[in-house]
């Protein structure tokens, strides 16, 4: 783990803990409903600050909790043009399988690569601690996975363009 | 400090549960439903187990409240459907609901039978609190609401020991102080500290914790001479009257490094109990002068702080890669004590909603409390 991944973790980790203090909250607005209240956004006395954890420039994590549901969404590393297509694909790939993905948000919010919508009753349902690790090992493997593709890509292409000269030579 | 007697009932989320008088039956919330559990002396572990006796069926929605009065044994029920239902035993041992005409048009969020039982409140996300008492004369519970100056939904209600005065908690951040006065039911209260006249819906205090966080639970000391609330920014906040009208003669607010608590009782004069997110119970000491954090009832091999620290967490996240690498597993087997950090080192696993008073003393100290949370334990602690 590189030095500045591992504060940068860190603080999204004890944020992450912080915000996933949920309850079970009926809409106030709405008569028999129970929403997640970030989303809805209909009473501002239910929405808590929302937070930016920034590594770089690039890579960042917004963290909007409110009394029953919390968005988290990643900005994930895109330093060149392929890094940009691949994590597009990458996330287009997750989204749409969002219903077997319980906690995965459809739609990103802007300016984020992909975002997770928390509810009371996935802290319910599943332990809390363990939402915070997966999603810390999300942050950590999405990077690698991504690097991984980039150089995979890039030797496939050196193998096609070469077998693509041959004839030439 | 002898080990607490843990129950685990189901995988569900327990949102209150209530003992009655004689600890035999413990009511539970579990969803739309609430189960009525009965305590048969010795199974196959030690010390009592509860065995599921009756469910109590009628709401549709989440139940939010559920409190068995200790000398009538009425229960009563609030839920998300905007509804409560209070229950009587009948002759023949079945459970009979009874509407009550609460009035309100959003979910029903709290309730408590008021130490007379003569009365009961209900909170409400329609930002109102339904004061509901019998008549006989129609023979229905019916409701009297306090609806000013609550702004939001409201989180708790608790009352005061001469069932008049009504502690309220609400996501606008105050705890207030209301009278619940009915003319009939109650007989006038003495004078006392909150106020001396108190019509109905008089607001005798109203107290905001200083970054306006959500007040999860309120409460009143037992003598009810001081008020406890505690709030989302993880304080604990405990007010002293001096007189009607008059601004208090104390407001301590201590505020702690753990997760918010979402529930309060007062143990003693002098002794506060909370739990919540974190998953642990914790003691508070003080008086008029100044109140800290005192301890904690998790055993002490466990350590003060329910989570384990950040570094051995990324430690351990480490182990965990590295054990899935070589050995094909989740779960480190390195030096984090060689056991999987699946499992929290708090008795309850998940959030802890609500504190009950299990058990008092001869001198009115609780001995005993009970603890239910979201992973589905009910847990009675010594103190």
């Amino acid at each position: 783990m590189s030095q500045s991944l591992r504060p940068y973790l860190s603080c999204v980790r004890s944020t992450l803990t912080a915000a996933l203090s949920l309850s079970n909250f009926a809409s106030q607005a709405a008569e028999r409903h129970n929403v997640p209240e970030i989303e809805a956004a209909s009473s501002p006395e239910l929405l808590l600050n929302p937070l930016t954890v920034s590594r770089n420039q690039e890579e960042r994590v917004f963290v909007e909790p409110s009394v029953n549901s919390v968005r988290v969404s990643i900005r994930i590393k895109q330093a060149d043009e392929i890094e940009h297509i691949l994590v597009h694909k990458f996330t287009r790939f997750l989204t749409q399988r969002a219903e077997a993905f319980f906690i995965l948000r459809r739609k990103a919010v802007p300016g984020y690569d992909i975002s997770f919508l928390i509810t009371n009753f996935h802290t319910e349902e599943m332990l809390k601690h363990k939402l915070v690790d997966f999603i810390i090992q999300f942050m950590e493997e999405v990077d690698k996975e991504i690097s991984e593709m980039k150089l995979f890509l890039n030797a496939r292409a050196r193998f096609v363009a070469e077998s693509f000269l041959t004839p030439f030579d | 400090m002898a080990a607490p007697e843990v129950h685990h009932l189901f995988h569900a989320p327990i949102a209150d549960h209530s003992f009655s008088a004689d600890r035999a039956t413990l009511a539970v919330a579990r969803d739309t439903t609430v189960e009525l559990y009965h305590r048969t002396p010795s199974g196959s572990g030690p010390g009592p187990t509860f065995r599921l006796q009756d469910e109590l069926r009628g709401h549709d929605k989440t139940i939010t409240g559920v409190d068995i009065a200790p000398r009538s044994g009425r229960i009563v029920t609030s839920s998300q459907d905007r509804n409560a239902y209070v229950w009587e035993p009948s002759a023949s041992g079945e459970w009979k609901p009874t509407l009550v005409l609460l009035r309100i048009n959003r979910a029903a969020t709290c309730v408590r039978w008021s130490p007379s039982e003569a009365k009961f409140a209900v909170g409400s996300g329609a930002r109102t609190i339904a004061v509901c008492y019998f008549e006989a004369d129609n023979d229905w519970w019916v409701s009297k609401h306090i609806k000013k100056p609550l702004r939001s939904t409201v989180t708790s209600v608790a009352w005061h020991p001469n069932s008049v005065l009504l502690a309220a908690g609400s996501t606008d951040g105050h705890a207030r102080v209301f009278s619940s006065f009915i003319k009939g039911t109650d007989e006038r209260p003495e004078a006392s500290a909150w106020g001396e006249r108190l019509p109905f819906n008089t607001v005798c205090g109203e107290y905001l914790n200083p970054t306006a966080g959500w007040v999860h639970d309120v409460a009143f000391s037992p003598s009810g001479a001081a008020l406890a609330f505690c709030a989302h920014d993880s304080s604990v906040t405990i007010v002293y009257p001096s007189g009607p009208e008059q601004p208090p003669q104390a407001v301590i607010s201590v505020s702690t490094q753990l997760l918010p608590f979402t529930s309060i009782l007062w143990s003693s004069e002098t002794e506060l109990v909370c739990a919540g997110y974190d998953c642990g119970v914790y003691r508070f000491a003080g008086s008029a002068d100044g109140w800290q954090l005192s301890g904690t009832l998790e055993k002490d091999e466990r350590g003060s702080a329910s989570r384990p620290g950040l570094e051995q967490r990324e430690e351990s996240a480490l182990n965990m890669f590295r054990s899935m690498d070589l050995k094909g597993r989740a779960g480190g087997g390195g030096s984090s004590g060689g056991v999987d950090d699946t499992k929290l080192k708090t008795v309850h696993q998940n959030s802890i909603s609500t504190l009950r008073a299990y058990e008092t003393d001869g001198e009115g100290r609780v001995a005993r409390i009970s603890t239910g949370g979201v992973d589905g334990r009910v847990v009675v602690w010594k103190l």
